[in-house]
């Protein structure tokens, strides 16, 4: 409570800026978790950590909750410094990966559990909780316990006991990841359903970038104990500033190569892996003569029989292998250079006749808008 | 369906399984309790063994003569009464002892970094290696009047004249909590060494204080470890022969003592096995509710989880 910024923390323009992470160090023994991490989490949001394993994210959500001491750094919620504060005073509740509820206990015993340590009456502790498994539906499972409930009917009754308290910020700890695939997205819908009913300011650490771009309104890719980009799903998908983002938030084909023209609204990269120079019509801030790499995501390029007739952005190869998914095919096509690329084509454009088969000949391309330049 | 009907004649490798304990308990366990049984019906007879038959033909009469003189006196003399209330009492205050004692000590175990935590379980476990009659001598050395401890009290000056706990229910008690505490660290151990972290980090989530948690979460699941321990101390304890009889005073009634005096010194077979028969189906049947109990609750589970 020395430090001057626990009273003034240097707002940096948000007014609905909510929570607040500042040059967050956490090293353990040797390695470095968290390195230097600053964040801001705006009022009623969901926002989500997406990264790898041990790229940091979990450390930084147990940061938060304070099962982990910062090594240095601050952390302000709502205007209030809590860095130091032990996860029993944080107005901060977890739903865990694993759920965590208490085995010995009823489901009812469970949501109560928060309430009691506060010293809420009696009779208001059982309004509050059935009004909690009202909202996740499992009122009717109140004196069942944990282990005669399915996983989906374990995560509603764990939400329902981190919702419990009123928290001013929800932790999500890999909220899906210990359901079958099948309900899952049904479950994000409603997950998010009800976060926006309550209104609650939430984090939520996932390793699945479909489901941090289904459920959250901002989100931040982690990797090395850092934040790599940090924004909309959509702009972190279109725009992405590295390779590792462009990998890392859905598939894309990556060309490496140097800028042969450079002009404000446009250039032209020659790759070796394609005959054909890439025409990008956005201006780029390297110069001429730099080695940059292209994104290009498989669902902006097209399949075509007949050699297209421009000069730029297009490519010869051959069908190597065609995955059906149901709604779209993903055709794997080995350029003349040896390069495999993939494009996403649509069920609809397969069910015509000259649709491409394994080992034809084909000619990819891609419009100037599609392409995206990254720096490193 | 043939083939299944004669398979299932063949031992299954289930069964096969529950074979060898199930023949060491009948050996070992079974057929002497039985020949105990047997002999607490007979009746004293001068020679070798020292009781009468139980089964006899003579002239053609097959006679079963169930001799209960054992049984009778146990339950009109006083002294057995007493004893076994006074071995119960001695063996639930132990037990009680070894909670208070042995649960902090677990706890810690459970809780430290794990290199450290093999080597308080060997600390735990290290007394096993040299007999219980060398470690309860090492009391009576220690709790003698002229012993370590009172030379080391009248050393410091904290009293003028040597304590008398040896031969007291006091050196006995000592001596039983000493002896049996492993036996209660040890499964109570293995229980909290298994408790989710996430679990506790859930209740402080949630609110709860150290000690609240430890109250509302540690302590009710960590139960079925304190059970088997406190279990594990209660029912050696109240047979216990060897320390009360090094340890205790003339007066120190507890059942082991008696068993072996009928035994050893009034040479009553009948007498000691009727003595034995009856602290069995004392200690029995707690046991067998507290069985029935765990069964009830682990069928519950079942059936809850095949519903769900």
């Amino acid at each position: 409570m020395q430090d001057s910024r626990a009273f003034a923390p240097s707002w940096s323009g948000d007014a609905d800026e909510f929570v607040r992470v500042e040059e967050l160090v956490k090293i353990y023994d040797d390695t470095v978790a968290v390195q230097s991490l600053s964040l801001t989490v705006r009022r009623g949001e969901i926002f989500a950590l997406l990264g790898s394993s041990g790229s940091g994210k979990s450390t930084l959500l147990r940061m938060l909750a304070g099962f982990e001491e910062a090594t240095s750094g601050r952390i302000y919620l709502d205007n209030e410094d809590i860095t130091q504060l032990p996860p029993y005073r944080r107005p901060v509740n977890m739903m865990f990966q694993s759920y965590a509820l208490f085995p010995h206990m009823t489901v009812e015993a469970n949501v109560a559990f928060g309430l009691k340590q506060e010293g809420v009456a009696k009779n208001e502790i059982q309004e509050r909780v059935f009004e909690a498994l009202d909202l996740v539906q499992m009122a009717g499972f109140a004196r069942r316990k944990p282990h005669q409930m399915s996983g989906g009917q374990q995560q509603r009754v764990a939400l329902a006991r981190s919702l419990v308290k009123r928290p001013k910020l929800l932790l999500l700890d890999e909220p899906m990841s210990a359901l079958d695939k099948q309900i899952r997205q049904k479950t994000q819908l409603e997950l998010i359903k009800i976060l926006d009913q309550v209104g609650v300011t939430c984090i939520m650490v996932t390793h699945d970038q479909e489901e941090a771009m289904t459920m959250a309104d901002r989100l931040a890719v982690m990797s090395e104990g850092q934040i790599v980009q940090c924004g909309t799903p959509h702009d972190v998908y279109t725009f992405p500033n590295s390779r590792f983002v462009a990998g890392f938030i859905g598939s894309t084909n990556l060309f490496t190569g140097t800028i042969v023209v450079d002009e404000p609204d446009h250039v032209q990269i020659e790759s070796p892996d394609l005959t054909r120079p890439l025409y990008v019509s956005h201006g780029v801030s390297e110069p001429l003569g730099m080695e940059v790499h292209v994104s290009i995501r498989p669902e902006h390029i097209r399949v075509l029989r007949e050699m297209p007739a421009d000069e730029t952005n297009w490519a010869h190869g051959m069908v190597g292998h065609v995955a059906w998914m149901g709604s779209y095919a993903r055709y794997q096509v080995r350029l003349d250079s040896g390069m495999m690329v993939e494009a996403t084509v649509p069920s609809l454009a397969l069910a015509q006749a000259d649709a491409a088969g394994i080992d034809d000949e084909v000619f990819l391309s891609w419009s100037d808008d599609s392409a995206t330049v990254l720096p490193s | 369906m043939k083939p299944a009907s004669w398979r299932r004649l063949l031992p299954t490798s289930r069964s096969l399984a529950i074979l060898p304990p199930f023949a060491w308990m009948t050996l070992f366990l079974l057929i002497p309790f039985l020949l105990v049984l047997k002999i607490s019906f007979a009746d004293l007879e001068f020679g070798v063994p020292p009781y009468t038959p139980l089964v006899e033909i003579e002239e053609q009469t097959l006679s079963l003569v169930l001799n209960l003189r054992g049984y009778a006196l146990l339950f009109t003399d006083n002294l057995y009464i007493s004893t076994y209330l006074n071995s119960v009492k001695m063996a639930l205050l132990t037990t009680l002892c070894c909670i208070l004692i042995g649960y902090p000590m677990a706890y810690y175990i459970a809780r430290s970094r794990p290199s450290v935590r093999n080597i308080l379980l060997l600390a735990v476990i290290l007394p096993f290696w040299t007999s219980l009659l060398l470690r309860v001598y090492a009391w009576v050395g220690i709790l003698r009047n002229d012993g370590l401890l009172n030379s080391f009290l009248l050393w410091l000056g904290v009293i003028d004249a040597p304590l008398e706990i040896y031969r007291t229910d006091l050196a006995v008690y000592i001596g039983l909590v000493y002896a049996y505490l492993p036996f209660f660290i040890l499964p109570l151990y293995a229980n909290l060494v298994k408790l989710d972290d996430r679990l506790l980090q859930a209740a402080y989530d949630l609110g709860a204080r150290p000690w609240r948690a430890f109250l509302h979460v540690t302590l009710p699941l960590s139960m079925p470890g304190v059970i088997a321990g406190a279990m594990l101390v209660f029912i050696p304890a109240v047979g216990e022969y060897v320390i009360p009889e090094m340890l205790g005073g003339a007066n120190t009634l507890m059942m082991g003592r008696v068993m072996w005096t009928e035994f050893f010194g009034n040479a009553d077979w009948p007498m000691a096995a009727a003595v034995t028969c009856i602290m069995v189906l004392l200690l029995i049947v707690p046991l067998m509710v507290f069985q029935y109990n765990q069964a009830k609750q682990f069928g519950l589970l079942k059936r809850g989880r095949t519903h769900g």
